[in-house]
């Protein structure tokens, strides 16, 4: 088995280091190892992290290949410094039987460049009338701990609870994507002084935390965890502050452009803004960032949503909502939580890897930097700034909001059990 | 001025004194005989409609023919467009025609300012309605008219509106026409009241530049121009408001109800109206109503809007045209 | 662009020297009133229209000459011929002048166009084509202040207050008192673009 040297590392940050992989396992962490039979990797004071997992990923297949495939998909997430990714279940056909769920764990598993563990849909088709089999696709080969009916909420109480009940037999969770679908009917845009100037329909915020409300109340009385998908209000942070502070076993994650960007964008009417859920205010992106440093917030999630040119080179109200984020995350991250000073490297690792491998009980993903443990790791050029260069994407869609906005860090090397899938900002 | 028309947020003062100036000329046209300009001749303006709007499609499509420019209409119903074309295959198809200047009315909102600057197209672009964004042809309308009766039609020229107190009634949640008019009214020193039921009234109008009041009765003596909006007797099934009966009784316009504003105030609507909603015949009919007025104009204001855009060249665009021939001074 | 821009750059009037003064104007004015009413055989048709901006004034002042004269009103306008001209497409938007036709209209009257100075002949095409959108008058005619020749037009006026022959590098520039505080009318040197 080969054998790799990464001389001079800041392991999360600390203190230069060198590691060594043996095959698919850390076998040695330590100053001034021995190079000798190993490939060697000069790390020259970049910041190596654990491989990241991305909790909120969609890949798109199978039915829409024309935006993303898993092997595009996994390509932009080496590309990211990603690990692991969770698919969400929102393809054609949806990922409700155990059938789809193992055909995309199996093609992640093929192309070699990131795991793949796709998450279940909670109800049949999306609908949120019927539970799907979940005990069927967590016995699948692919082993779905994660369910969510993402890009549309479950929004019925007794349905929801009975899917928070229905997971703890093998000790799943529910991923809600919170948003009260009568409050939002034509919904466009946030709810608040831009969506007034410019006359697009109005997402206010508390169609997302009156759900988030409901669900913890929920959890709280089954007693099962929830997860929430992206959370996008300060209002909802408050919300999941109380819950923790009661002890409901609530996780949840931000986004990468909800720690960025704001409302005021959309004044440009460029859809490449528009997401689901939508841009916040000012006030919205402070509250979430404090929340995911003093750790209200668990994780940073990309959801990922490559969509075709076309479905964004139209006029708002037709185009399609979602960003790709795979490729950008940890950029964004350094720009709003590292080089603000409100989180280390070892926080961002906690919670762009530890947490939600833990999260969604992905085996091997998410581990210390240390010996013995599976060689999942990606190495950071945190002293990098530089334009964003959608050309230059693996990912096969484009439709990033950062093209051309300079932002820091790059990632340059990713390895997967040990096998490089990125050297030198280069998949293999 | 801008080399396109999105938004009445988009003109100076300045820019807008000149456009009701402009179009108080334009009306002498239609005192004429012949009713015709050679100014645009050469130049092609299509109208793009995807929303049924017969009126303002011709009342454009007579700016445009007055001032001899080649017309074309284009209307979505029928066309490619229901078949899935995109906007921006339209537009570069009509583009690939020689265009100058697109009139578009579109439901969606933002899509002129799409067309405009997403480098899809060269031409001009005039917005003539999108979605519940803006209407800036209807607010220049509004304005000239309001500045024909309240400060009179020679000595107006070259004047604002400053000091006149507007008041707007209606849905101005789901209004273009609301939105345009407070920016254009504040920009030419009016003050603006809208009056409407709380629901539908946006969330974030409390920073717009105008008075917010729930109550029209107090609200009608201290007006100079009351213009009611159109309320559509659908908002009633999505709990707007309760009734249509507790609409009018609230927020209707009646003649007790018009009796109470100044002699001198005028009642305003930028059609079509709802009879029996938010005004009774007795308003509509009366002299104080100024709607046909309001159709009239809107004629002169878009020739002076197509003038000022199409007018000259296109290899200076200066935020106010070259020295202006006359002050309004001499022509008083 | 400059290449593209038909209009002389100002002369300073500094360099400028008068050509004609107040006293002369007031005289040509007197001369073209009586040569109107002589040869219009007592001006009882005669409708006045100004070219805004300075050919308003002198339409009016020669509306008050013929009164004196014929102690009769001489009904008087102005036309705007903005939208008329061949070179709107050369220049940025320019704002309109009125155009105010006397009560009576210009069917069958005989209109006498007033403009200050008589250049190209382009801004009399441009009123001969305004007025046939406007009526059909009996004959039209044409009394300028000052003719500077150049005409690229087979245009000419009828009443000329003087006659000053110019050459292209030279600016003329009719100063009226009702716009500019006096009445002067200075011949100058153009500009070269830098």
């Amino acid at each position: 088995m080969s054998k790799t040297l990464i001389r001079g590392a800041k392991v999360l940050g600390g203190e230069p280091q060198d590691v060594l992989i043996d095959g698919e396992t850390i076998t040695q962490v330590g100053t001034g190892l021995s190079a000798e039979g190993a490939e060697v990797v000069e790390a020259g004071g970049k910041v190596l992290l654990p491989g990241l997992v991305d909790l909120h990923t969609h890949l798109r297949e199978p039915g829409r290949e024309d935006s993303e495939t898993v092997l595009t998909g996994t390509r932009a997430a080496a590309s990211g410094g990603y690990t692991n990714v969770f698919a969400m279940a929102n393809t054609f056909p949806v990922a409700d039987t155990a059938g789809v769920v193992e055909q995309v764990w199996r093609l992640g598993k093929e192309h070699g460049y990131c795991d793949v563990q796709p998450i279940g849909a909670v109800t049949v088709g999306l609908e949120g009338r019927k539970l799907a089999e979940l005990g069927a696709m967590h016995e699948s080969a692919a082993g779905v701990t994660v369910f969510s009916d993402d890009g549309k909420c479950v929004h019925d109480a007794v349905i929801m609870r009975r899917a928070l009940e229905y997971v703890k037999a093998f000790d799943g969770v529910v991923a809600q994507h919170a948003q009260e679908p009568r409050l939002t009917e034509g919904a466009q845009m946030n709810e608040g002084v831009v969506s007034a100037e410019l006359g697009l329909g109005g997402w206010p915020a508390v169609a997302e935390e009156s759900v988030i409300a409901r669900d913890v109340l929920l959890a709280d009385h089954v007693g099962s965890r929830v997860h929430i998908c992206h959370l996008s209000t300060a209002g909802s942070v408050e919300i999941v502050r109380w819950a923790k502070s009661r002890g409901i076993r609530v996780t949840a994650e931000v986004t990468p452009h909800h720690l960025l960007l704001t409302d005021e964008l959309v004044r440009s009417y460029n859809p490449v803004y528009k997401v689901n859920p939508p841009l916040r205010t000012e006030r919205d992106v402070l509250a979430l960032r404090e929340a995911l440093a003093d750790g209200t917030i668990d994780i940073v999630a990309t959801d990922h949503a490559p969509h075709p040119h076309e479905d964004k080179d139209c006029e708002w109200a037709a185009a399609a909502m979602g960003m790709v984020g795979l490729e950008t995350a940890l950029s964004v991250v350094q720009e709003t939580m590292v080089d603000t000073g409100l989180l280390d490297w070892a926080g961002v690792a906690e919670r762009m890897s530890f947490t939600p491998a833990r999260i969604g009980r992905a085996e091997g993903h998410g581990r210390p930097v240390s010996a013995g443990e599976p060689a999942n790791l990606t190495l950071v050029d945190t002293a990098y700034r530089g334009p964003v260069d959608p050309a230059g994407f693996a990912s096969r869609s484009r439709n990033t909001p950062y093209e051309g906005r300079e932002l820091p860090g790059r990632v340059t090397h990713t390895w997967l059990r040990g096998k490089a899938t990125l050297v030198d900002g280069k998949l293999t | 001025m801008q080399r396109h028309l999105i938004s009445a947020a988009d003109l100076t003062r300045d820019d807008a004194v000149l456009i009701l100036d402009t179009a108080e000329e334009m009306a002498r046209v239609a005192d004429r005989p012949i009713k015709k300009l050679p100014t645009l001749r050469g130049r092609t303006v299509v109208n793009l409609f995807f929303e049924d709007s017969t009126r303002t499609r011709i009342s454009f499509e007579a700016a445009e023919k007055r001032l001899s420019a080649d017309v074309i209409n284009f209307s979505a119903k029928g066309s490619s467009v229901s078949k899935g074309e995109s906007l921006k295959d339209t537009a570069q198809t009509l583009e690939a025609m020689g265009v100058d200047a697109v009139v578009i009315r579109h439901g969606a909102s933002g899509a002129p300012y799409r067309l405009a600057t997403s480098g899809w197209i060269d031409a001009h672009v005039i917005n003539a309605g999108d979605g519940t964004h803006q209407h800036p042809t209807q607010a220049l309308l509004d304005a000239f008219t309001m500045r024909r009766r309240l400060v009179g039609r020679d000595a107006g020229l070259g004047q604002d509106l400053d000091g006149r107190r507007i008041t707007l009634v209606g849905d101005v949640l789901h209004s273009r026409v609301a939105r345009s008019n407070v920016d254009l009214l504040h920009t030419l020193g009016a003050e603006v009241t809208l009056v409407a039921p709380p629901t539908l009234l946006p969330v974030g109008v409390e920073t717009w530049p105008c008075e917010v009041s729930y109550d029209l009765d107090s609200t009608l003596p201290k007006s100079d121009a009351v213009m009611m909006l159109r309320v559509q007797r659908e908002r009633m099934n999505a709990a707007f408001f309760p009734t249509e009966r507790e609409y009018s009784r609230r927020y209707g316009l009646d003649g007790d109800r018009m009796a109470r504003m100044p002699e001198h105030a005028i009642v305003m609507h930028p059609g079509p109206m709802v009879r029996g909603m938010e005004i009774t015949a007795e308003v509509a009919d009366s002299d104080r109503c100024t709607v046909v007025e309001q159709v009239a104009n809107g004629v002169s204001i878009r020739m002076a809007v197509l003038y000022l855009l199409l007018g000259g060249a296109e290899f200076q665009t200066p935020s106010t045209p070259a020295a202006p021939a006359r002050t309004a001074e001499e022509n008083r | 662009m400059d290449t593209h821009d038909p209009q002389p750059l100002p002369a300073s009037q500094a360099d400028a020297r008068p050509v004609l003064e107040a006293p002369d104007i007031a005289r040509v004015m007197t001369r073209i009133a009586h040569e109107i009413v002589e040869r219009a055989k007592g001006a009882d048709d005669v409708v006045l229209l100004g070219i805004p901006t300075r050919g308003v004034f002198l339409a009016r002042r020669l509306a008050d000459k013929l009164e004196q004269i014929t102690e009769r009103k001489v009904p008087v306008g102005s036309l705007d011929i903005t939208m008329y001209r061949d070179d709107l497409r050369l220049q940025p938007p320019r704002a309109l002048a009125r155009t105010e036709i006397p009560g009576d209209g210009i069917d069958g009257k005989l209109v006498v166009l007033v403009d200050d100075v008589l250049f190209s002949g382009r801004t009399i095409r441009a009123a001969l084509d305004a007025l046939n959108d406007i009526g059909r008058p009996r004959a039209v005619q044409l009394a300028v202040l000052v003719d500077r020749g150049h005409r690229e037009l087979p245009i000419r006026a009828d009443y000329v207050g003087k006659n000053l022959p110019t050459s292209l590098r030279e600016t003329v520039k009719v100063l009226l008192a009702e716009e500019d505080g006096r009445d002067t009318v200075l011949l100058g040197a153009k500009q070269t673009p830098q």
